[in-house]
């Protein structure tokens, strides 16, 4: 078990033939994962390394039975894409898409509405399950089969925390990155919610950053809802107020959505807060000792 | 992105939001002609408003009502040049280089508006007050049923009952309901057609006829939209941004300036996040966040390089590089080309982990740069702290 994909998702990807597409298509069916089909509107039948191309993402449901997609198409085009998928109904869709205008994104959650689609991003690394599936740009190698679910607002800091859990033989059972966009599919509590029902998974290391209230509803949530052990890690303690933080949704504004008050949150919610990066593995690990 | 008040009036004005009439004026001279529009023989009124990005600028004394092109001359020649320092400009203040000279206009009452993308509700959010000129951050803490809130279906866009119960709940009378709501009708147009990440009126004036103007106006612009919005790009004024943070937007890296000493370069937003932090955390400062993104070449490695040490502040560098689609190899590729292009005057630290390393490792081994290495992020941390010192 894990969450979210495992061996047997089929996954197809939209802007397939597009440099990024076509790069991290590769990589991904080199880690082992089903690739059944990809989309580029106007390059229907053609392949990528024997794997069909499409007009529309309705044609690939229809011909792949795909269940997943992962969409590499540029911002501007990116909101589009999202919504094709969600109307070929599609369960999981991951878009790894940075900088995609905010107020497209709202139109997106409300065409999302009702929907029986799972958005994961945008914005974001993508979701790996490690030995069975990788959907997303992250660096396979990394990772290792174990029992900490890993769930994240970032990219590379999850690989960070990746290596750390690798390197003490802890592994993961899946990671997920959410997304560093202020609207976005996928929260941590539904995340979390996963993870709490996964046999597999026995701790959950959640790496959240400055901006917004995602983090606080996360902590009030595992207060309530969770019994594994929870690793948690904020960044951006030494981020001013008023600048974006590279990412769209890391922006303290009105002097809300602070690193101090999200650690307080989450401390108060029994999480054990790490103050350093470098030590997200090494808390898990003692955590996991006591328990 | 943000733009001027007189920036935001015109755009406004241009969705049917009405505004004073003003003018731009450069020199106390082209200030007294601006003027004249507006005063007579007999009187009237009119407001020098210093020109800056940032509020508070009336408390700080760049906003100054006047009665006779004397006393704008007077105002203009006081206000121009000088440092207007804020609770948003941090204590270095922001220099005054334009001003905006403004019909004047009868206040019977001040209100607030704003328009945002609410991250809880994943929509546009107007927001609505009583207490006009008031930070609404203050109005928040201390009085919070005084804000009503509208939220938007992006379907449907704003409906005039929405409107009009925000019209009621600040206690407008007729006229002045009606003119809400399509003052209101209008201002959710132009955040929608523009892409505004954020929009405030503080005041919005009801004068003694029932008439609303928008006597104030601060524009917001999500960045991410901007390729959409070349008109709006063009209002960009880069006198009000850090020439560091400008530098770096041309080669596509996310930059902000902050006042420590020691210079970092990141790739991701998080890492970049917790290198600053774990600096701190070791008893350094970092001079900024640097983000060279996940796909950087060499020339921007390089001009992230240059960028850092052209910092006086900056007293070592720390180069904390987690490679998954970006190689550590080309980093440090990277970072030796500009290493001897630019010269290397400070301690350099460099750490570098996941794809590649090994091939850059021994890239900066054989560079001949003397350049202090950590595999960890807390030794690399620590090192940087101490080599800085």
């Amino acid at each position: 078990m894990s969450i979210l994909i495992n061996s047997s998702t089929r996954v197809i990807c939209q802007g397939i033939t597009g440099a990024q597409g076509t790069f991290h298509t590769r990589q991904m069916v080199e880690y082992g994962t089903n690739m059944v089909g990809g989309v580029t509107p106007g390059k229907g039948g053609t392949e990528i390394d024997g794997i069909p191309v499409f007009n529309s993402v309705a044609d690939a449901v229809k011909e792949t039975g795909c269940d997943a997609t992962v969409i590499y198409v540029p911002a501007p085009f990116a909101a589009d894409a999202i919504m094709e998928a969600v109307d070929a109904d599609i369960p999981l869709v991951i878009c790894i898409t940075e900088g995609i205008p905010v107020q497209d994104m709202v139109k997106v959650k409300r065409f999302m509405d009702g929907s029986n689609s799972r958005l994961i991003g945008p914005n974001c690394p993508g979701v790996i399950t490690p030995g069975e599936c990788k959907i997303g740009i992250m660096p396979g190698h990394i990772h290792s089969k174990g029992i900490a679910g890993v769930v994240s607002r970032s990219g590379t800091l999850t690989y960070e925390a990746v290596d750390q859990l690798t390197r003490l033989g802890i592994g993961e059972s899946t990671c997920v990155g959410i997304g560093g966009d202020p609207v976005n599919g996928t929260d941590f509590i539904d995340v979390l919610t996963m993870f709490e029902a996964d046999p597999e998974t026995e701790a959950v290391v959640m790496i959240g950053e400055i901006g917004g209230t995602a983090e606080e509803e996360a902590a009030l949530f595992v207060k309530e809802k969770m019994t594994k052990p929870v690793v948690g890690y904020i960044a951006g303690v030494t981020a001013p107020a008023g600048k974006r933080m590279g990412h769209a949704g890391a922006i303290i504004s009105g002097g809300k959505g602070t690193a101090t008050e999200k650690m307080a949150a989450l401390r108060d919610a029994g999480i054990a807060v790490t103050e350093s990066p470098a030590e997200i593995g090494s808390t898990l690990q003692q955590l996991l000792k006591k328990s | 992105m943000n733009i001027h008040e007189y920036q935001a009036k015109e755009l406004l004005g241009r969705f049917g939001v009405p505004v004073p009439k003003g003018n731009i004026a450069f020199t106390p001279a082209e200030a007294v002609e601006a003027s004249k529009e507006f005063l007579s023989e007999d009187g009237g009124v009119c407001v020098v408003k210093a020109q800056i990005h940032a509020g508070g600028r009336g408390k700080a004394g760049g906003v100054k009502l006047v009665r006779s092109t004397d006393e704008v001359l007077e105002a203009a020649k006081s206000i121009l040049g000088t440092t207007l320092v804020t609770h948003q400009t941090g204590p270095e203040g922001k220099e005054v280089r334009k001003l905006l000279i403004e019909e004047g206009c009868d206040i019977k009452r001040e209100l607030y508006l704003g328009l945002v993308v609410d991250r809880a509700s994943e929509r546009v959010a107007v927001m609505a007050s009583p207490e006009g000129g008031m930070e609404i951050e203050v109005v928040a803490a201390k009085t919070p049923e005084k804000i009503f809130k509208e939220i938007i279906d992006p379907a449907t866009g704003l409906i005039p009952f929405q409107g009009r119960k925000l019209a009621f709940a600040l206690g407008l009378e007729k006229p002045s309901i009606n003119k809400f709501v399509k003052l209101l009708t209008n201002l959710y147009t132009a955040f929608t057609a523009s892409d505004c990440a954020m929009v405030e009126i503080n005041p919005l004036v009801v004068t003694g006829d029932g008439d609303l103007i928008a006597l104030d106006a601060k524009l917001g612009f999500d960045d991410s939209a901007l390729f959409r919005h070349k008109d709006i790009e063009a209002l960009r004024d880069l006198d009000e941004e850090d020439p560091c943070e400008t530098e770096a937007a041309r080669y596509d890296l996310n930059y902000v300036s902050l006042d420590g000493h020691i210079g970092c370069m990141v790739n991701g937003a998080g890492l970049a996040m917790a290198t600053m932090d774990i600096i701190k955390l070791y008893g350094g400062n970092p001079a900024n966040f640097l983000d060279v993104g996940g796909g950087a070449q060499q020339e921007q490695v390089t001009a992230a390089f240059k960028i850092l040490v052209s910092d006086p502040r900056v007293k070592g560098l720390f180069v904390n590089i987690f490679g998954g689609i970006m190689r550590c190899d080309i980093i440090a590729e990277g970072i030796v080309a500009a290493a001897k292009e630019v010269g290397l005057t400070v301690p350099l630290v460099v750490r570098l982990q996941g794809t590649n390393v090994d091939e850059g490792k021994a890239i900066l081994a054989d560079s001949g740069i003397d350049i202090i290495t950590a595999d960890k992020m807390d030794d690399a941390a620590r090192l940087a702290v101490e080599a800085a010192q």
